[in-house]
């Protein structure tokens, strides 16, 4: 079968339940993300045991990498589509409508039109094609982003990501030409192959295009020092949309910049360039993203920070390219990546919804409010820190590895410090639960079963990946 | 596969998430640690020194791409370790609360502890060497934060930090120690590296480096000097059985680490930094030393002093010879079992009078007999008296010092740190003797006239360790001879 029907059912089954949210009135709206929640599902299974390895198309490869970030996307969006049902009240607060349930449906089928475009871009090899991709997912970012229309910080929040997107969007494709006027192509495996071909003299235009394309990349995936969006975006948007923006958006930043970065590898003298130009990113971003993370006190905003950092770890693996594993480096600390921060920002939601609000404090004492949601969030908190038997660790682990291996040592001496930065601010947020007693009245938190069930699968998974280490070193085979 | 070594760590673990389940606390924990305790024994006694090399083994293959397999067993060395920490595990479970709030999180936490140690002396794989140490770093955070005593937070803060760079900087000296090997045989298996290590596979040029990231990363988790900070302040603050684990076992780790890998596998990059070894040892017995006679309060002068007592060990480490790493290797053991009995005696003593401060206690030895009785056996246990295991690892590891020539040098930089540690003994002796007098002697202030005694009942978990201390002191043999043949492997 033609691996792109995969990417066909999800735009249909986005645009299916676009129609029925605006023809089917009285239909409870929690209906339309259970559809899409199995819809995806029932997609996810499609893709595990179906044969979508032939493709014939140029400029679309469905290799091992586009897989995993096929389904990575798909699992993204289920447990985002989770998120979204216990946030639905909030979004309910601060969107006008006629009826009580106006504009919910929506709420709930645009990030299945995002997962389409992000799994798309997954096997995208031709810049046309990674611009389009990139765009149906940006596109359907600016509308998530400012969803809660009455809610100041949303608009603040979707304004700030819609400009700054749109002037990323134009280095990219700024950079794109450059790269096409040099080469003539804009297929990544025709430009890998015309690139030793290319004269002496023409290299310093292509290395432009190189770069422009890289701010665009570093964008997408909060990289210092284009991560000044993040913060504010971060916290002003619905968290559903936060948690899709810092996992499935940075993610895939990942897989272009992986594809870009092994079609630009024939030319060696290029290519010195372009690594020593991550390397500096890479280091920028870790020292920025966890620096600025110590002071926190928003929960919301600690994770920006935290997810600018964890994009300085990725780019430590992507630096280290061309050693056999960085590849798998990179795969597995994404998984890791996304089965941790998924999960705090779903805690997050269910105890924000029982705190009126999201600052660290309003964690004081979870442990006695709610001694699974507080496990469940020690958990996360130990696998982003990175502690071993966790996936996080595993994550760490083989990005210092491949690190080690293609010698970058001011990395690694700059990521020493920065993980002991993380065990801080991370663990400020255990101690707010067990070590402090909750300022108001402490009241029970009850948890859906839903968000129970996912919780609880998420948690099992972190722990496997740690335990288990082939799970994690299988995920390109 | 033998399930033998598994239960060891297994035991705790498997006991602390019953806890979390709703088992009874207390009651579950002992469990596991007494099953813990039923297999180190017969895994001790049962190893045959005759044979040597590593028995009980048992391995599951994980990823063989890497070489990496959950893979454990025992040779000398682990086995005592392994006895010792089921030894302290036990009596740190009988020294914990019964009616504290939150009591199945304390015990389940404490268990976490016992489990790491015991995972971690049990593997015989890198990755998960290190993997069950940092297991135990969460729960120790927690339970300072929560249960402990005086400035806990801060405390917590600490050791939390300096132990978790600590780490990273050894994952990342054990990660250079896997690329050393060339492209087609890299394993985690230690065994295997330790075999690679015959064919002078880690001479290369980074063997220098990888040896003081791991002398660096290993000695933090030790508390060498100058890495010590984190040690006394969290051990003052942390709940007895924490302390009993984390200063009689856990830190034992990081020296079991050196003893295991960075030593064996690079004997001339060790050779290399021997004289910062030397130094920095001499500052954990003289400058840590001079620190803990100054202190004021019980707690600080124990958590003072297992600092200072890693100094030993770390001379018979360095010494690199067959007398001065067995010397190194007991001490591990009799240090462990008597300062987990001094933390223990401690514990008990600020239950019944809340106070630790040497200016408010005094004439203790008329309500407390028995209490000062385990108190002054144990003081002369970590003094090194003769009767006690630590006397005759001591001496192992002074002997073994003195004796490693430096060609051409009369009078060598081994022999000049030997006689600065020698002084070390009398620094023990007097801060502890000091403390002993100070507490249980002296004038009795009527504010401790009815100061309750322990019962035997809560001093058996003391007796437990006192008396090891005295039958390793009477048969070092037993442990020597299991260790000895691993480690003629790689000395003389």
């Amino acid at each position: 079968m033609s691996p792109i029907i995969v990417e066909l059912i999800v735009l249909a089954l986005g645009m299916a339940l676009l129609l029925v949210e605006s023809f089917a009135e009285r239909l409870n709206r929690n209906t339309i993300a259970t559809i899409g929640i199995v819809g995806l599902a029932a997609v996810f299974l499609l893709l595990q045991f179906g044969d979508f390895s032939a493709s014939g198309i140029a400029g679309y490869i469905q290799d091992k990498p586009a897989l995993f970030f096929k389904k990575f996307s798909l699992v993204t969006t289920i447990v985002i589509l989770v998120m979204s049902i216990d946030y639905s009240d909030t979004v309910r607060k601060f969107v006008p409508g006629i009826t009580p349930q106006a504009g919910i449906g929506e709420f709930y089928s645009l990030p299945i039109l995002t997962c389409a475009g992000m799994m798309w871009m997954a096997s995208a090899a031709d810049f046309i094609l990674i611009f389009v991709s990139l765009e149906l997912v940006t596109i359907s970012f600016y509308t998530l982003v400012a969803f809660t229309r009455r809610n100041a910080a949303s608009l603040e929040a979707g304004a700030k990501y819609l400009i700054l997107a749109a002037l990323s969007t134009g280095f990219f494709v700024y950079g794109v030409t450059w790269i096409y006027g040099v080469t003539q192509n804009t297929n990544l495996a025709a430009i890998s192959k015309v690139l030793p071909s290319i004269p002496a003299g023409n290299q310093t235009g292509l290395l432009f295009g190189v770069m422009l394309v890289l701010v665009g990349l570093g964008f997408k995936i909060a990289a210092a020092p284009f991560q000044f969006w993040v913060p504010d975006v971060y916290q002003g948007a619905p968290t559903p949309v936060t948690a899709f923006l810092s996992v499935g958006s940075k993610a895939a930043g990942f897989i272009v910049l992986l594809r870009v970065v092994e079609a630009f590898q024939t030319l060696p003298a290029l290519e010195d360039k372009i690594s020593l130009a991550i390397v500096l990113l890479a280091a920028a971003t870790l020292v920025y993203g966890n620096l600025a993370a110590l002071p926190q006190t928003n929960f919301k905003r600690l994770l920006a920070y935290s997810s600018i950092g964890h994009a300085g770890y990725l780019l430590m693996a992507v630096a280290s390219f061309g050693v056999f594993d960085a590849g798998l480096a990179v795969v597995v600390y994404l998984a890791a990546y996304l089965l941790m921060t998924l999960l705090s920002f779903l805690i997050l939601i269910i105890v924000a919804k029982n705190s009126e609000g999201d600052d660290i404090i309003h964690f004081n004492g979870l442990s006695k409010r709610s001694p699974f949601l507080a496990f469940s969030l020690l958990v996360a908190m130990a696998s982003l820190t990175g502690v071993p038997l966790t996936a996080g660790f595993l994550g760490k682990f083989l990005v210092f590895k491949v690190a080690l291996e293609s010698r970058q040592f001011l990395l690694i001496v700059l990521a020493i410090i920065t993980v002991g930065c993380g065990f801080y601010y991370y663990l400020k947020v255990v101690r707010a639960m067990y070590w402090q007693t909750s300022t108001g009245a402490p009241t029970n938190i009850s948890v859906g079963i839903l968000s129970t069930v996912t919780i609880a699968a998420l948690v099992i998974l972190i722990f496997l990946f740690g335990v288990f280490p082939q799970f994690g070193a299988g995920l390109l085979s | 596969m033998n399930l033998l070594v598994h239960l060891t760590y297994l035991g705790p673990l498997v006991a602390g998430i019953l806890i979390l389940f709703g088992l009874p606390a207390r009651r579950t924990a002992i469990t596991g640690t007494v099953v813990a305790l039923i297999a180190g024994l017969i895994l001790f006694l049962g190893y045959d020194h005759v044979a040597g090399g590593y028995q009980f083994v048992s391995s599951l293959p994980l990823v063989p791409a890497w070489d990496l397999k959950f893979y454990v067993g025992v040779d000398g060395l682990n086995a005592t370790l392994l006895l010792l920490t089921s030894i302290v595990a036990l009596a740190a479970a009988w020294m914990s609360p019964r009616n504290e709030e939150n009591l199945h999180r304390y015990m389940a936490c404490v268990m976490g502890i016992a489990a790491g140690a015991a995972g971690a002396f049990a593997s015989l794989d890198l990755f998960f060497f290190y993997a069950f140490h940092e297991l135990a770093l969460i729960p120790t955070f927690l339970m300072i934060g929560i249960w402990g005593t005086g400035n806990r937070q801060a405390a917590a803060w600490k050791i939390t930090i300096y132990l978790s760079i600590g780490s990273i900087i050894l994952l990342v000296g054990l990660i250079a120690l896997y690329l050393m090997v060339p492209d087609k045989q890299r394993t985690f298996d230690i065994v295997k590296l330790q075999e690679l290590a015959a064919h002078r596979v880690f001479t290369g040029a980074g063997a220098n480096t990888v040896f003081l990231l791991l002398l660096i990363g290993f000695g933090t988790l030790v508390s060498l000097f100058p890495f010590h900070t984190w040690a006394p302040q969290a051990y003052a603050s942390a709940p007895v059985p924490v302390a009993m684990l984390h200063a009689g076992v856990l830190k034992k780790f990081g020296l079991y680490g050196l003893l295991r890998l960075a030593l064996p596998l690079l004997p001339e990059a060790a050779r290399h930094w021997s004289w910062l070894i030397l130094a920095l040892l001499v500052g954990n017995i003289l400058f840590v030393g001079l620190a803990t006679i100054s202190q004021k309060q019980l707690d600080l002068t124990l958590g003072y002093s297992s600092v200072m007592h890693m100094g030993y060990i770390f001379l018979g480490l360095a010494s690199a010879n067959l007398i001065g790493v067995n010397g190194a290797a007991l001490l591990m053991l009799a240090h462990g079992l008597s300062i987990a009995a001094l933390f223990a005696i401690s514990g008990e003593l600020r239950k019944q009078t809340g106070t630790l401060d040497y200016r408010d206690l005094g004439g203790l030895a008329k309500s407390m007999p028995l209490l000062c009785f385990l108190f002054g056996l144990a003081t002369f246990a970590s003094i090194g008296l003769p009767g006690f295991a630590n006397f005759a690892s001591e001496l192992l590891v002074f002997f073994g010092a003195f004796k490693t020539a430096t060609p051409g040098a009369a009078f060598n930089g081994y022999q000049i740190a030997t006689v600065c540690a020698l002084w070390g003994l009398i620094i023990s002796a007097v801060y502890m003797l000091r403390a002993y007098r100070n507490i249980f002697f002296g004038e009795r202030l009527n504010r401790w006239a009815g100061v309750k005694d322990v019962s035997l009942a809560l001093g058996w978990p003391v007796l437990l360790l006192v008396a090891s201390l005295v039958f390793f002191g009477f048969a070092p043999q037993t442990v020597l001879q299991r260790i000895e043949p691993g480690m003629a492997l790689f000395w003389k």
